[in-house]
């Protein structure tokens, strides 16, 4: 397999004859054999950064480049290493299961039998429902028999857009499963997803929110670069407590996280313990429970965000 | 006694030998954040339909702001709000106009359209894009706007079919921020969702697997319950053992 | 080579999957021919005349019994003024007067020459061109039977007052037309369709992040709808021979010869405007919607050109359909053979060039 490096710089895409910024700016590097995430929420520019790399979108500037090949000139040699799945379902949803792998696997000039060893896994699941037309799929098994399609022809690179977007918990896990052990075939991998607690699962991540980067780095070291401290606390009444709290002037941000509330305090130097069983007790909060704990990237996330609200406000009024 | 918004008795729904819904029963009082979860293809849309008067039930019975699913869907529909992922308002018309256009639908008079649109406008900080097509706004914005446009008339209930799918992390916080406070104001909240620490914001949550409803009940009696530290372990012990993966 | 196949075969497993498509591949096609073949049979039957004899001589005598012999007409005899004339077809039974002047068979003999009028009602004008081609073989016929040998030296000039461009017999010409229509609606319609319904669905998008080559997939998708419209034209021709009665004169390989290229020009209007939307809905709109009345109007089987004015006329000529429905007519009716069609041949032949080449050049590689 060849050696599938991903280099992008300075990408810059607008739509609309550019009154809409898609994509501002982003450069990134994916290294050969790496599961890559590109972490955001709907309307971030994750579709638009996939487009142009499996080169059916053109950027108005910047460059990208997957395994030596630039993908505006060499756009046909990418199309033969590059295995792609689209956001939404694109199967032929009036064939059967069987009739979509070999119909993929003759345009992409092989066969399902040379290929077996690749999907065999994955394959194994779908076989049960092989004549079964893939618009009669659940959305776990769609999401398999795609996946079969995009690895067909045994791809350098495989580029999964919101593979997991609307499907369950359980079929989440599996999915994930199953890019470990492509990853351990040597494939490059880059995945998007909306489900920050899924960030976790890749090497490197690029967290992303309205066409930017504000991150990229392994996912222990963007927690890592976390600065200050973070609070975990509940009460009886949680959504009391998070109003009380917001309502304070010694805390910086507030906001509902699971079964307990985050916080961060404006003074990093003040024990912030202290301050926020105080303001827990001055609204008589009962059963509080108050703790320092390791920020998530979701944490992060919404860090970066508040960071770049102002640039976020500009944007969306222009 | 709690006053209950929602009461479902054995609630079936069969098509053909196939049981989408197999017998739920449950209460919702007044005001709750009733969390309705389950894996692809357990029946929680099917049910969500029947709730809604929009599809009648095979066998059972609910009673959805005091009115039967079986013979009064009209009634129902004037009680209740809804709002999905997939549609919420018209993309080519305006927010005020959105808003003109579903109160209208729900039976709210002119004078008081025009009264309130402004200030809910203005609650959602859009006053400068209230004549901007909706189609143009952030998806997150969009989803807002359409919760709010969803109890623009005071429903009793509200039903949220995943309201928060592909919505950012500060964006998501604020619209549960929506649901707290409508929910203080008595209105019911009835939801779906694909992301389980949204399942920790709500009162009580029932889990469906294969038509039936596995587990109900508050989050943190579930997690003992199921000797769990999140809800999405809990939820993967539940759907893990479902057999059924059609839609 | 092989992959171009497997989409083949893809595509008529799709479209034998898809009832709407099968529908309007081959439901459309026997709905319009019986249609039009019987709402036309039914027309030129049973039409009230008046026949307004002023001469009642032998010869008129002869005529009137001539008309009422033949099933196309119910004779209602009065003799009236001109005056009458309007007010009889205001009254709104009778469809067409024939008048015979006073003195009819002494000018027959005498001058060698003599006039009928036929008046008919032009509100509709097709039947009233059928009425007066009728009266006026019925009226040859009886003078050729009459005067075998002086066929020349005594003449009855009719004098119809609706004149039309008609050269043919008028039910003859709509199944030409409606070759000409269906071939164009249809083939259009589904080969834009199918090749938006890929861009909609997302699969055009893998498709083309594939080494298959982009233009291919217009190839792949031109074979089937090519074969499945010559299906498509042999039900029509059959249809048309077995129900209709209408004979193929000409020769049937030359036939089907200029219906393939006539397919092919629909083929590729079809790959042109699937270029140019992404929507299915749009794609059926301009090709079923946006073609319809065009092709009504400017083939020239329902409304004749000849009588448009000089800018219709103008533009008439870049539809393809009314050539090929030139070329049909004489092929299939007139029993022409390719001497007299190679003109517009040749026209047909470069509009899908012009067409063809402009799809290829719009079809793009990337998504816009």
């Amino acid at each position: 397999m060849p050696e599938a490096s991903i280099l992008v710089r300075d990408l810059s895409k607008t739509y609309d004859k550019g009154s809409v910024l898609a994509v501002d700016k982003v450069s990134f590097e994916v290294k050969p054999g790496e599961l890559f995430g590109l972490i955001g929420a709907d309307g971030a520019g994750k579709s638009t950064i996939f487009r142009i790399l499996t080169t059916v979108l053109l950027a108005d500037s910047g460059t990208a480049h997957m395994a030596g090949f630039d993908v505006v000139r060499d756009y046909r040699k990418i199309r033969n290493l590059v295995g792609y799945m689209p956001g939404k379902f694109s199967l032929y949803q009036d064939l059967t299961v069987r009739e979509n792998l070999e119909f993929f696997a003759t345009v992409f000039g092989t066969t399902i039998d040379a290929n077996m060893d690749l999907i065999k896994d994955i394959y194994d699941q779908i076989k049960p429902f092989s004549g079964r037309r893939a618009g009669k799929l659940s959305g776990g098994m769609k999401q398999k028999l795609a996946l079969c399609c995009a690895l067909i022809h045994k791809p350098a690179v495989l580029l999964l857009d919101e593979p997991t977007t609307g499907v369950d918990v359980v079929s989440r896990k599996e999915f994930w499963e199953m890019l470990k052990k492509l990853k351990a075939q040597g494939i490059t991998i880059i995945v998007s997803t909306p489900y920050m607690d899924e960030a976790k699962l890749c090497e490197r991540i690029a967290l992303i929110q309205n066409g930017r980067i504000m991150s990229v780095d392994t996912p222990v070291n963007i927690i890592k670069s976390y600065p200050g401290k973070l609070f975990a606390a509940k009460s009886n009444d949680i959504y009391k407590l998070l109003k009380d709290f917001r309502a304070h002037p010694e805390i910086e941000s507030c906001y509902a996280f699971g079964d307990y509330i985050h916080i961060t305090l404006k003074d990093p130097s003040s024990s912030g313990l202290e301050v926020l069983n105080r303001i827990a007790m001055e609204n008589n909060h009962s059963n509080v429970q108050i703790k320092e704990i390791k920020p998530g990237i979701e944490d992060s996330f919404i860090l970066l965000m508040s960071q770049q609200k102002d640039l976020v406000q500009l944007t969306t009024t222009k | 006694m709690e006053e209950k918004v929602i009461v479902c008795k054995e609630l079936t729904k069969r098509f053909g030998d196939f049981y989408a819904v197999d017998k739920i029963s449950f209460d919702v009082s007044k005001g709750e954040i009733f969390g309705f979860l389950g894996a692809n293809g357990a029946g929680k849309t099917t049910a969500m339909r029947i709730l809604c008067g929009l599809s009648y039930p095979s066998s059972g019975d609910a009673l959805v702001a005091g009115f039967s699913v079986r013979n009064q869907q009209e009634s129902i529909k004037k009680n209740i709000g809804y709002m999905s992922q997939r549609f919420s308002l018209y993309e080519n018309l305006s927010i005020l106009e959105n808003i003109e256009f579903f109160g209208g639908v729900y039976g709210v008079s002119r004078k008081e359209i025009k009264d309130r649109s402004y200030k809910l406008v203005g609650e959602l900080g859009l006053q400068k894009e209230a004549k901007k097509m909706v189609g143009s706004l952030p998806l997150g914005w969009k989803q807002k706007l359409a919760f709010s446009v969803s109890i623009f008339h005071h429903p009793k209930i509200v039903f949220l079919d995943e309201p928060t799918g592909g919505v950012d992390p500060v964006t998501r916080r604020q619209f549960w921020d929506m649901i707290y406070d409508a929910s203080a104001s008595g209105i019911t909240i009835f939801v779906t969702t694909h992301y389980m620490d949204e399942a920790e914001y709500c009162n009580r949550i029932s889990v469906m697997v294969d038509g039936k409803m596995e587990a109900l009940d508050t989050p943190g009696n579930l997690k003992t319950k199921y000797g769990s530290d999140s809800m999405e372990d809990v939820f993967y012990k539940l759907a893990r053992a479902a057999k059924r993966t059609g839609d | 080579m092989k992959q171009l196949l497997v989409f083949v075969k893809k595509e008529f497993k799709q479209v034998f999957r898809d009832p709407r498509t099968l529908l309007i591949m081959f439901g459309l096609p026997i709905a319009q021919i019986v249609l039009f073949g019987f709402a036309l049979t039914s027309e030129v039957k049973n039409i009230d005349i008046l026949i307004s004899d002023h001469s009642k001589d032998v010869v008129t005598t002869e005529i009137v019994s001539k008309i009422k012999a033949t099933n196309y007409f119910i004779v209602h005899e009065k003799t009236m003024g001109d005056q009458e004339i309007e007010k009889t077809f205001k009254g709104g039974k009778i469809q067409c007067i024939l008048i015979f002047p006073d003195g009819f068979n002494n000018e027959l003999i005498h001058q060698g020459k003599s006039e009928v009028q036929i008046i008919a009602d032009g509100t509709d004008p097709n039947t009233a061109k059928t009425m007066i081609n009728y009266l006026t073989t019925i009226l040859n016929e009886y003078q050729l039977q009459k005067f075998p040998s002086s066929a020349l030296r005594y003449q009855i000039r009719t004098e119809p007052r609706m004149l039309f461009n008609e050269e043919d017999n008028g039910s003859m010409n709509y199944i030409p037309g409606v070759m000409a229509l269906i071939l164009m609606l249809v083939c259009t319609a589904l080969t834009s369709v199918s090749i938006v319904k890929e861009k909609e669905l997302g699969t055009m998008e893998i498709l083309l992040v594939s080494p298959f080559r982009p233009v291919m997939v217009l190839v792949a998708k031109a074979v089937p709808y090519f074969i499945l419209s010559l299906v498509n034209f042999t039900i029509i021709l059959l249809l048309s021979v077995f129900l209709l009665h209408i004979d193929v004169r000409g020769s049937l390989l030359l036939l089907y010869a200029e219906s393939a290229l006539f397919i092919l020009t629909c083929l590729s209007l079809g790959l042109l405007i699937s270029n140019s939307t992404n929507a299915q809905q749009t794609a059926l709109l301009i090709s079923m919607m946006g073609m319809m009345l065009p092709t009504i109007i400017f083939t020239g089987f329902i409304f004749p050109l000849e009588n448009m004015p000089w800018i219709l006329r103008t533009v008439s000529n870049i539809v393809p359909s009314k050539w090929y429905f030139i070329i049909v007519k004489a092929v299939m009716l007139k029993g022409l053979g390719f001497r007299f069609v190679w003109k517009e041949t040749l026209i047909l032949i470069f509009m899908t060039v012009v067409l063809l080449s402009v799809a290829l050049k719009k079809f793009k590689i990337r998504l816009q």
